[in-house]
C-alpha cells in the first residue's frame, strides 16, 4: 500500500524515528522540535558545548550532492551530541543506479551505524531509503531533490520565533525560485501548522510551481503586493544555471523585480525581519545594505541551525532506539514461532 | 463431426450487441452453432460453463514484451502467458527491444518464439524508424511484409515535424498502419508523473498535459494531410479524448486507445513515492481519469495494457531514478472488472474497448458468430484470485495487484478453437 511520507517518519505512538519532512507532522511535535532546539541554544553558549545524548552512536553523513554549510553543521551537531561522525562525500554519478546507491547504504548498515544524514538529488531519496533500504537506521533529510529540507525549514521556524516572538498569526513570504526550492515546501508545511496567518509565495510565472496554491500559500507576481504587511520574509538563492534553462531573462532583471533593496523593504511592517537559507548572491536577490542591515536575521539562522540538528538527532534517535529495544522483545517473545511466510507482499 | 459444447455461457460479443446465455458449439476451431446444437454430429466435450462470462479474446493494442533483449524482466513465453491469464488471444508487441524491431529478422524471432511458446498470438509492431531513433526511415515496406499489423515509435520522439510527415506518407503509399504516441519530449523532458498539485508537494519534475495535447494536435494535421491509416496509442488527457472527437467530425479516420491504469488510478498513488506509479503515459488527474472513462463507456476509446515487466532492482530507486512501467497482465482482468463493479465502466463497453475495438483498428474479425475462428475466453466473474509476487505468471515483479485479492478470473482461453490457457 502506498505510505504516507509523513508517517514514515513517526514510530507507533507518534514519535520521530526518522525525519523526512515537516508535512503531515503536529503541530505538537514541530514545536517540540523547537522547544528541545532551544534548550540545546543555552548549552552551546557554554564553554563545554558536548552533552552526551549521543554518546557511543554512529552518525554517517552521506551527501550524494556538495554541501559544504549544511555538512557541517551536522557534523558540529553530531559532534556535540558525543557521536562519532564518518562523513561521505558521494558524488550522484558514482551512483546512479538504485542497485548502487542500495549496495552502498547496506554497507554503511552493516557497519553498526546508527544514524544516516543524507542529502541526494532525488525528491523521495531520503523516505526511499528510509521505507525500502535501511529501515532500522535513523535517516535525516538534509535535502531532497526539489521535495524537502527539514532541518533548514526548522531553523527557520525557531529564527521567527525567537525574532518575532511566535509564528502564529504572522505573515511570511517566500521569495524567488519556488520551483527548484526544497526549503520553501519545507516551509510552507512548517509554517501552516505553527498557525502562521499567511503564507505567501513571491516569483515570476516561471519560477512558482503550478498548483502551488494547493500547498496553502498565495502566489504573487509583485514585490508591492506579496510584501505588504509581511513579518517575514525569507529570500531564496537564485542559481545562475535557471538563465539557462529559459526561467528567467538575466540576473539584473530579476533583481530589478524581486531583488530585496530598502525601499522594497518598506513595503513590509517596520519590524518584518529578513532571512535567506544561505549562501547569498549578493546584487541578485537581495543588496548588502539589507543583507548586513538591522532587520537581517541571516547570521542567527546560521548558529541556530546547530541547535535544530541537534534536536532532531537526539529525537530521532531516541524514538528509533526505542522501536529498536520493543522490536528486539518481541523476537524474543516469539523466537520458537515459525513463520512460513517469507515477508509481506508489497503492493 | 464431433463439437466442443459449451454450455449455458453468457454470451457478450459488443459487435453483435450480444449479451445472453446461450450454448457455443465448436469444430474443426471454428464456432459451427450458437444456441441450437448443429443437425449432424456429436459432443466431444462440454463444459458447463454456468455463471461464466464467454466474450470474445481480448486484443491488447500495445505490450512491451521484454524480448529480445531484456529477457531479465520478461519472455514471450512469460508475458503472453501472462496475458491468457486476462483472456488476452492477441498481443501487438511494441518495437522497443533490443535490437529494436526494426528489421524483418528481429520480426521473424518474435513470430517463432511466440509460436513456440503457444500462448497468446503476439502481432509484432515494427519500429517506424531505424533504430527507434526517429530520423531515418526504418524499411517499412518489408516489415509489413514480415507480419507486422501496423508500425510504431514506441514513446521515442522523432526528430522533428519533418520526420513525422515523411513517416506519414510513406505509410500511407502502402496503406500501412502506424501507431502514434503523442508525447512533445521537449515538453516532458526530465519529467516523471503528471504536472499538478501531487507533483509540485512531492517535488517532483511534472509533465504537463500539453506535451500529450500539442503532439497530439500535430499528429492530427499530418493525418488528415497524408491520409495515412493512424491509431493513437496510450492517451492520458481529458483534452486529447476532445480533441480526438472532433478530429473524428471533421472526417479524420483515428482510433485511439488508453492505458487501463489510466482508468484506474490518478496521480495521487504517487504519494509515498511508490515507484510503481511511474509509468509513462503517466497517471493524470480525476478529471482526466473521468473523461477517459466516459468516452470508453461510450465507444470511442480502446482499452490497452501498456504492460511493462521489470526485474526488482528497476523499481528499487527514488521515484525518477525507477524505470518506468507496469507489470499488468496478471492482474488486468479482475482491476477492470472492480472498474465495472464499482459501476464506472459498463461490461460491455470493457468488452468492446477490449477486443472489439482492438480487432477493428487491426482489421480483424473477432466476433463470436457461426463460421468464425473461436477466440474467446471463458470468464468467472466471481472467481476471487489472490496474487502473490510468487505465483505471478509475468516474469515482472512491479505488478499492482501483487498481495491483494480481486474478484474474477479465466477459466479457459481458446485460440482458433484450442485451448491454450485454463
Amino acid at each position: 500500500m502506498t505510505t504516507d511520507p509523513s508517517q514514515v517518519q513517526l514510530t507507533a505512538d507518534g514519535r520521530l524515528k526518522h525525519f523526512l519532512t515537516t508535512e503531515g507532522l503536529s503541530r505538537e511535535l514541530l514545536t517540540e522540535i523547537l522547544d528541545t532546539a532551544d534548550s540545546f541554544i543555552s548549552t552551546q553558549e557554554r564553554d563545554v558545548k558536548k552533552v552526551p545524548l549521543l554518546r557511543g552512536k554512529t552518525v554517517v553523513n552521506l551527501f550524494f550532492e556538495n554541501s559544504t554549510r549544511t555538512r557541517s553543521t551536522f557534523e558540529l551537531a553530531a559532534k556535540r551530541l558525543s557521536a562519532d561522525i564518518l562523513n561521505l562525500d558521494i558524488a550522484k554519478s558514482a551512483t546512479a543506479k538504485g542497485e548502487t546507491l542500495m549496495d552502498t547504504l547496506w554497507n554503511l548498515e552493516a557497519m553498526y551505524s546508527d544514524m544516516f544524514v543524507v542529502r541526494h538529488a532525488d525528491s523521495g531519496a531520503a523516505h526511499f531509503i528510509a521505507e525500502h533500504v535501511t529501515p532500522n537506521v535513523a535517516i535525516i533529510n538534509a535535502g531532497d531533490g526539489r521535495h524537502a529540507h527539514p532541518t533548514q525549514a526548522m531553523l527557520d521556524m525557531l529564527t521567527i520565533r525567537r525574532h518575532q516572538g511566535s509564528i502564529e498569526g504572522k505573515i511570511v513570504a517566500i521569495v524567488g525560485d519556488i520551483l527548484h526550492s526544497r526549503v520553501a515546501r519545507s516551509q510552507i508545511h512548517a509554517l501552516r501548522t505553527l498557525g502562521a496567518a499567511e503564507v505567501r509565495v513571491i516569483g515570476p510565472g516561471t519560477l512558482l510551481p503550478r498548483d502551488i496554491e494547493a500547498l496553502g500559500c498565495k502566489a504573487y507576481y509583485r514585490m508591492e503586493d506579496g510584501l505588504k504587511d509581511c513579518d517575514v520574509i525569507i529570500m531564496l538563492r537564485l542559481q545562475k544555471e535557471r538563465m539557462q534553462n529559459a526561467l528567467l531573462p538575466s540576473e539584473g532583471e530579476f533583481f530589478k523585480l524581486y531583488g530585496l533593496t530598502e525601499e522594497k523593504l518598506t513595503y513590509a511592517k517596520p519590524d518584518a525581519i529578513v532571512m535567506h537559507p544561505g549562501p547569498i548572491n549578493r546584487g541578485v536577490e537581495i543588496e548588502s545594505n539589507v543583507a548586513d542591515g538591522p532587520q537581517s536575521v541571516i547570521l542567527n539562522q546560521v548558529s541556530y541551525g546547530i541547535a535544530v540538528r541537534m534536536a532532531v538527532m537526539a529525537m530521532a534517535m531516541s524514538g528509533q532506539q526505542q522501536e529498536r529495544n520493543e522490536l528486539a522483545e518481541q523476537n524474543s517473545e516469539q523466537s520458537d514461532v515459525h513463520n512460513n511466510e517469507p515477508g509481506q507482499e508489497e503492493a | 463431426m464431433r463439437y466442443l459444447h459449451i454450455e449455458n455461457a453468457r454470451l457478450i460479443d459488443p459487435s453483435q450487441n450480444l449479451d445472453q446465455v446461450t450454448d457455443v458449439y465448436v469444430a474443426e476451431g471454428r464456432i459451427h452453432a450458437i444456441g441450437h446444437k448443429p443437425a449432424t454430429g456429436g459432443i466431444e466435450h462440454s463444459i458447463d460453463a454456468s455463471g461464466l462470462l464467454l466474450v470474445p479474446g481480448l486484443i491488447d493494442l500495445g505490450a512491451h514484451l521484454a524480448e529480445p533483449g531484456f529477457t531479465h524482466k520478461g519472455s514471450i513465453a512469460s508475458e503472453t502467458r501472462a496475458a491468457c491469464a486476462s483472456g488476452f488471444t492477441h498481443v501487438c508487441a511494441l518495437p522497443d527491444t533490443k535490437p529494436v524491431a526494426d528489421s524483418p529478422a528481429v520480426i521473424q524471432l518474435i513470430q517463432e518464439k511466440a509460436a513456440k511458446a503457444g500462448f497468446a498470438k503476439v502481432l509484432p509492431l515494427g519500429a517506424l524508424t531505424q533504430g527507434l531513433a526517429g530520423e531515418q526511415l526504418a524499411s517499412m515496406f518489408s516489415l509489413s511484409e514480415a507480419g507486422c499489423v501496423a508500425l510504431s515509435n514506441a514513446r521515442a520522439p522523432f526528430k522533428d515535424s519533418y520526420v513525422l510527415r515523411r513517416v506519414m506518407e510513406y505509410a500511407a503509399t502502402y496503406d500501412i498502419p502506424v501507431f502514434l504516441n503523442p508525447d512533445d519530449a521537449a515538453l516532458s523532458d526530465g519529467g516523471c508523473m503528471h504536472e499538478g498539485p501531487t507533483a509540485t508537494r512531492l517535488g517532483l519534475t511534472g509533465i504537463p498535459q500539453t506535451a500529450e495535447t500539442i503532439a497530439l494536435a500535430q499528429m492530427l494535421l499530418l493525418v488528415e494531410q497524408t491520409g495515412v491509416r493512424a491509431h493513437i496509442s496510450q492517451i492520458s488527457c481529458a483534452r486529447s479524448v476532445r480533441m480526438l472527437a472532433q478530429a473524428r467530425e471533421q472526417g479524420i479516420r483515428v482510433s485511439a486507445d488508453t492505458p487501463l491504469a489510466n482508468l484506474i488510478y490518478t496521480d495521487e498513488a504517487v504519494t509515498g513515492y511508490n515507484s510503481q506509479f511511474n509509468v509513462q503515459p503517466p497517471l493524470r488527474s480525476e478529471s482526466d481519469r473521468q473523461a477517459l472513462l466516459a468516452a470508453v463507456n461510450a465507444g470511442e476509446l480502446a482499452i490497452s495494457s501498456n504492460h511493462r515487466p521489470h526485474e526488482v532492482a528497476a523499481k528499487k530507486a527514488p521515484f525518477a531514478d525507477a524505470e518506468p512501467g507496469m507489470s499488468i497482465f496478471d492482474g488486468f482482468l479482475p482491476l477492470a472488472l472492480r472498474l465495472v463493479e464499482r459501476g464506472e465502466l459498463e461490461l460491455s463497453a470493457l468488452i468492446r474497448a477490449t477486443s472489439t475495438l482492438p480487432a477493428a483498428v487491426l482489421g480483424q474479425n473477432q466476433s463470436l458468430s457461426e463460421s468464425n475462428w473461436f477466440n474467446a475466453a471463458l470468464i468467472d466473474p466471481a472467481a476471487e484470485q489472490s496474487f502473490r509476487r510468487s505465483t505471478l505468471l509475468s516474469k515482472g515483479r512491479n505488478s499492482p495487484v501483487a498481495g491483494k485479492t480481486l474478484k474474477g478470473a479465466v477459466n479457459a482461453v481458446f485460440i482458433d478453437g484450442r485451448k491454450v490457457f485454463g
